[in-house]
């Protein structure tokens, strides 16, 4: 493990370390200048004049700023996982977990259905033709259109929570799902389904035998996607109807109060979640392959 | 030295034909109109036998080897294997059958690959391990059961996809090429393997090849095919005796039936 860090230390470390810290530097050029207007208002208004370090020091210190600086959201960052109770309201951790219990329950139901619409499509024509297309067109519904009609219809008959938010999610993980279940079912050669003629298999054995493990690859390949896509579903699920809890309604107080460093807080919060979602489906998708000797 | 050209078991054989093919056709109807893969095959073939057929690619080779396992439907004539129709055969397990490629699943060991078919036909536990065992030692890879296939080199996965075959105990072996993508030396080797598997079992095979010396080394009859419309031109029993060591082929014998299979195969070029 450590050999294998300071092999890809000596090739990578050097390269990664300078596109980050561009894109630190670039931030922090991109805070000093769209702070600066209201910086030079002010003084203009006090009838101040402002040296350029004071400038510099006062863009990058403002509460409400228009675009924060990197410390202000490490610092908003910190202030929100470790600076609270994890059972505040303002907690991050809080916030994080009600987002991330949705995206499972989501993921759970959005990877379900997608196994299972694959495999009624691997084996019927008719449903081949008459689901994938319905399943596309979900897709290209803008879910912004979508989530506030799922929240409002379910919360008329009483159904809020956890679960309509889920249902947003599984609407966009059950497509990568889908798509790559249904080309991992497809796989298996001529000569592998003749194999199993020969021994007289049917559907069931060939399936469960041949088609299901030829498939994981690709099942695990989608499962990256789909539980990326599951957060984002979850995310934009919180935004309407002035849900108060989750990272979508950290997101969306915070642009209610132009508090934008508690936005950005959550927005790399939820990419911090979303990063290591992605990295444990990474870590199952390796043990499994390497296990059943598909790794390449 | 046996001067029969049968194995010993061909002396207990019944009359009837373990496979009879009678005015056998098959026609793929393809955008270019219709392709005869395969019309008006005779050909029966015993209990016991070992029987190649050879010929350039496009002469129903395959495709009439499929057809007795019922992996291609004929469109004329009646083919039986064992007295039934060929599907029946199958569900009776009448038969093996050994791909060009090992076909074995990387997610299970070489124990685990020989035992699927059973598990399909539902064999018990002990029954499977005592059969992979048994199978395993008739293909000399005993030791390997624990083995995953990419720890096997190619030669030996094709002897655990040919031992696989054989641990439901068809009395037929179907072989499509089993042996077309290996280097000489490991072809030679196995086909002495093959020789030797045939006369310890007594199974009747079938066995495609393109190579005329594997196919004149193996067989006590060769059926010599060419395409368009695919049909058998030649039969050529075999003369040789049924113990046959490598060397058998620098024999004067071998090579007066290696050069009857060639003229067979240019005959069925005459007219292209």
């Amino acid at each position: 493990m450590i050999e294998a860090w300071r092999r890809a230390g000596r090739g990578n470390l050097v390269p990664i370390l300078t596109v980050l810290l561009i894109i630190i530097g670039l931030w922090y050029l991109g805070a000093i200048r769209m702070n600066a207007q209201w910086e030079r208002d002010q003084a203009a208004r006090a009838g101040i004049e402002l040296s350029l370090p004071e400038l510099v020091s006062r863009t990058l210190s403002q509460d409400r700023p228009v675009l924060p600086a990197p410390h202000q959201v490490a610092e908003g960052l910190w202030q929100g996982v470790a600076g609270q109770a994890v059972t505040s309201r303002r907690s991050l951790v809080w916030h994080g977990w009600v987002t991330l219990s949705a995206t499972l329950a989501g993921f759970a139901i959005g990877t379900a259905a997608g196994i299972v619409l694959a495999v009624g499509i691997v084996h019927s024509r008719a449903m081949d033709q008459s689901v994938m297309p319905w399943a596309v067109a979900s897709q290209t519904v803008p879910i912004l259109a979508i989530a506030p009609m799922v929240i409002v219809v379910l919360a008329s008959i009483g159904v809020t929570g956890l679960l309509p938010k889920a249902i947003i999610a599984a609407w966009l993980s059950f497509f990568p799902v889908l798509v790559g279940m249904v080309k991992g079912l497809r796989t298996p050669d001529a000569m592998q389904l003749d194999q199993m003629r020969s021994w007289s298999a049917g559907r069931g054995r060939t399936f469960w035998h041949l088609r299901l493990p030829s498939s994981l690859p690709y099942l695990f390949a989608s499962l990256k996607v789909a539980i990326a896509a599951a957060l984002v579903g979850t995310i934009v699920g919180e935004l309407p109807a002035g849900a108060t809890a989750g990272l979508g309604a950290r997101l969306l107080s915070g642009s209610y109060y132009g508090q934008t460093v508690q936005i950005w807080s959550a927005l790399f919060a939820a990419a911090i979640l979303a990063a290591t979602l992605v990295a444990i489906v990474g870590l199952l998708e390796r043990a499994t392959l390497k296990r059943m000797g598909l790794a390449r | 030295m046996d001067a029969s050209p049968l194995p010993r078991n061909a002396a207990i054989a019944p009359a009837a034909p373990v496979i009879e093919a009678r005015g056998v056709s098959l026609t793929f109807q393809t955008a270019d109109g219709p392709v005869h893969a395969l019309k008006d095959v005779d050909l029966s073939i015993g209990r016991g036998e070992f029987v190649s057929f050879i010929g350039p690619s496009g002469c129903g080779k395959t495709t009439f080897l499929r057809s007795i396992a019922a992996l291609e439907a004929p469109t004329g004539g009646t083919l039986r294997v064992n007295g039934m129709a060929p599907d029946a055969a199958r569900r009776a397990r009448a038969y093996g059958y050994v791909f060009q490629a090992p076909g074995l699943y990387p997610w299970r060991t070489i124990a685990g690959n020989i035992s699927l078919p059973l598990e399909i036909m539902g064999f018990s536990r002990a029954e499977r391990a005592e059969r992979i065992a048994r199978v395993l030692d008739l293909v000399e890879l005993s030791g390997f059961g624990a083995k995953f296939p990419w720890q096997l080199s190619g030669g030996m996965q094709q002897r655990a996809s040919i031992a696989r075959a054989l641990a439901f105990d068809a009395d037929i072996l179907l072989m499509d090429e089993p042996f077309g993508a290996l280097d000489e030396i490991v072809r030679d080797r196995l086909n002495e393997a093959l020789l030797e598997l045939w006369r310890k079992t007594g199974k009747t095979i079938g066995f495609v090849t393109h190579s005329i010396p594997e196919a004149v080394y193996l067989s006590t009859r060769i059926v010599v095919m060419s395409p368009r419309p695919g049909r058998i031109t030649r039969v050529i029993e075999s003369t040789l005796p049924a113990e046959r060591p490598l060397d058998i082929r620098d024999t004067p014998e071998f090579i007066a039936l290696a050069h009857e299979v060639r003229e067979g195969l240019r005959e069925g070029h005459a007219h292209d």
